[in-house]
């Protein structure tokens, strides 16, 4: 199978279910938060359109077959960022979404962070920051030295790149010429601790990507053709892994979360749950009456 | 006796001479293969070498992703830097997904010699130990090196292994009725007073501890515990029965090794005498490799010490 034939047995969709699906995505991870009481909605909300079109549009993958060895491969290097990704493979059909009901509950399957043991679907178990970029160049440095034509997506953010075991797998993966590897990084600009140029500011990100030999990218998070442009792009790069830097915001899709460090890791009480509910809710409708 | 060999040594004939029949196997390591004998794999079999530079963290999370394909990879450094440094990537990105990735730990223990404290790992068998699910070998020749290397190779799980960096006698080539099992001891000599079980290199140290103590009328068993995870119960407790006492003896911190295994498996079901040979509670420090040996107590003489402290500690 050549790289860019992809599984035929999803129709393509448009843009506007594209975005649909995203918002059913917030909808679905605000719910499972508010359920569980806990969970990290805002950097869940400010990947998801960048989700949606890995999901629903790049990747090729079988949620009949969650292990198919020929499956593009993604690895959540932001891990807490879990009900973003159980959302989508949700959406996809890898499981019931009534499962995300159960998030981070001792009855259920989705833990706090992904494992790729227990979830369908999730190729990489993740959660402490820093070590999902090192799994995804293996992931494509055994492409390479097993003629494989998979490709292997990471999200990073921009806080968990603070961390240098990124920069470790960034320079590997300039070494072995992964031009099968692909890596956004979330820039929402916020992490636990306030803004990300206070905490540690990393600035300029796209010299630094190119000083470490990436094919960079920058991007509006949340522009859909942008993204998909973007990953056709990175599709035709040859000899150097890709990075496509994405503006986002955080919390993004819920008013009162919009741009607020104080959700980053917080689940919104029943009053505030109730307000996003209705906020998504409509956002949905009106992407169904387009 | 066949020689000396370092079981570093024998480890790195192991990785080539294994290759063609398993191809799943790839070898990762941090800038070191000289020193960790991973360099004559790298030159036989170059395209499924991969130097990661001095970047261990990075070069276990690259294991992790190459396991979750199928590959078989090997990670390589000294034990200071896959244990170590690289501990909560070893127990993040490998061990929670039960990825089927080798942790190698070179040049383990006090015996690095020169180098120092800094490079001298006594605690790699307590953090690998404490990992869910880890299995945690250190094989005390080069003979009984190259059979744990393929015994690993058909392991299907994490895995941590410690090498030695100084030159050791081979012995286990002698022993009758040999076979290699992970988790399974091995007695290489019988005896009815006390047991030993030692593991990596101070099995050799416990078989002429052995010889000292019959010297001396007493008769010493002697257990090579090449698994110090999952720890080999049947034998351990069998020799608590039948000798009435144990010394254990490791090139390892006294704290969260095979002593303390051995300790907490005896005070639970059969409560003797487990007296713990090691490193104290402190850091190693640089000299020729035997002079720091010696400096710490890890000599064969020190072990039948302790051997007839246990036997005098019996009911």
């Amino acid at each position: 199978m050549s790289i860019n034939e992809r599984n035929d047995e999803m129709e393509k969709l448009s843009e506007r279910e594209l975005r649909l699906m995203a918002a059913k995505g917030r909808l679905l991870a605000v719910d499972a938060i508010h359920e569980a009481k806990s969970g990290h909605p805002g950097g869940s909300l400010s990947c998801m359109d960048i989700m949606s079109v890995l999901y629903f549009d790049e990747m090729n993958i079988k949620p009949e077959d969650p292990r198919w060895e020929d499956r593009d491969r993604f690895v959540l290097s932001k891990g807490h960022c879990a009900p973003a990704l159980y959302a989508m493979l949700a959406l996809r059909g890898f499981f019931p979404q009534e499962d995300l009901k159960l998030l981070r509950s001792i009855k259920s399957h989705l833990s706090g962070h992904p494992d790729m043991v227990n979830v369908k679907g999730v190729d990489m178990s993740t959660g402490s920051l820093g070590q999902g970029l090192s799994a995804a160049v293996g992931m494509a440095v055994s492409a390479k030295l097993r003629g494989k034509s998979y490709r292997t997506y990471a999200l990073c953010g921009d806080g968990e790149i603070d961390e240098g075991q990124i920069w470790e797998a960034a320079m590997a993966a300039a070494k072995w010429q992964l031009d099968n590897l692909c890596a956004f990084v979330d820039v929402n600009g916020l992490q636990i601790d306030g803004k990300t140029s206070d905490v540690m500011p990393s600035e300029p990100l796209d010299d630094k990507f190119r000083a470490f030999n990436w094919h960079v990218i920058k991007i509006d998070g949340h522009d859909y053709s942008a993204i998909r442009e973007a990953l056709r792009e990175a599709r035709e790069v040859k000899g150097q892994p890709t990075v496509i830097i994405a503006a986002t915001t955080k919390g993004k899709g819920v008013s009162y979360m919009e741009d607020q460090a104080g959700w980053h890791g917080k689940a919104p009480n029943d009053e505030q749950y109730e307000i996003a509910v209705n906020e998504l809710n409509a956002q949905i409708k009106e992407l169904e009456a387009e | 006796m066949a020689g000396k060999i370092a079981t570093r040594t024998a480890y790195g004939e192991a990785l080539v001479e294994l290759a063609p029949k398993y191809p799943e196997l790839v070898v990762l390591d941090a800038d070191l293969s000289g020193a960790t004998k991973t360099n004559s794999f790298a030159k036989a079999f170059p395209e499924r070498f991969f130097d990661c530079g001095i970047a261990e963290c990075n070069m276990t999370g690259i294991a992790a992703g190459m396991a979750t394909t199928g590959l078989k990879p090997f990670c390589n450094s000294f034990a200071m830097f896959t244990a170590g440094r690289a501990y909560e990537q070893v127990r993040n990105s490998v061990a929670y997904p039960g990825l089927n990735v080798k942790v190698i730990g070179s040049h383990g223990g006090v015996s690095v010699g020169e180098d120092g404290a800094t490079h001298q790992c006594v605690e790699d068998f307590a953090l690998m130990r404490a990992i869910p699910g880890m299995t945690v070998l250190c094989p005390c020749d080069g003979y009984e090196m190259k059979k744990a290397v393929e015994a690993l190779l058909n392991y299907d799980g994490p895995a941590y292994m410690r090498l030695q960096r100084s030159d050791s006698e081979i012995f286990t080539d002698e022993v009758k009725d040999y076979d290699f099992e992970i988790g399974k001891g091995v007695c290489l000599k019988d005896g009815k007073d006390v047991t030993i079980i030692a593991t990596g290199l101070m099995v050799g140290r416990a078989v002429k501890a052995a010889e000292i103590l019959e010297g001396k009328g007493i008769s010493a068993r002697v257990i090579d515990m090449h698994t110090i995870k999952p720890l080999d119960e049947e034998i351990v407790l069998k020799a608590a029965r039948e000798t009435g006492c144990i010394v254990t003896s490791e090139e390892h911190s006294v704290i969260g090794g095979l002593g303390e295994a051995v300790c907490g498996l005896c005070s639970e079901k059969c409560p003797v005498p487990v007296l713990r040979h090691g490193v104290m509670d402190e850091f190693g420090r640089s000299g020729k490799a035997e002079e720091v040996l010696q400096h710490y107590g890890l000599t064969c003489e020190k072990i039948a010490e302790m051997a007839e402290k246990a036997v005098s500690l019996k009911k």
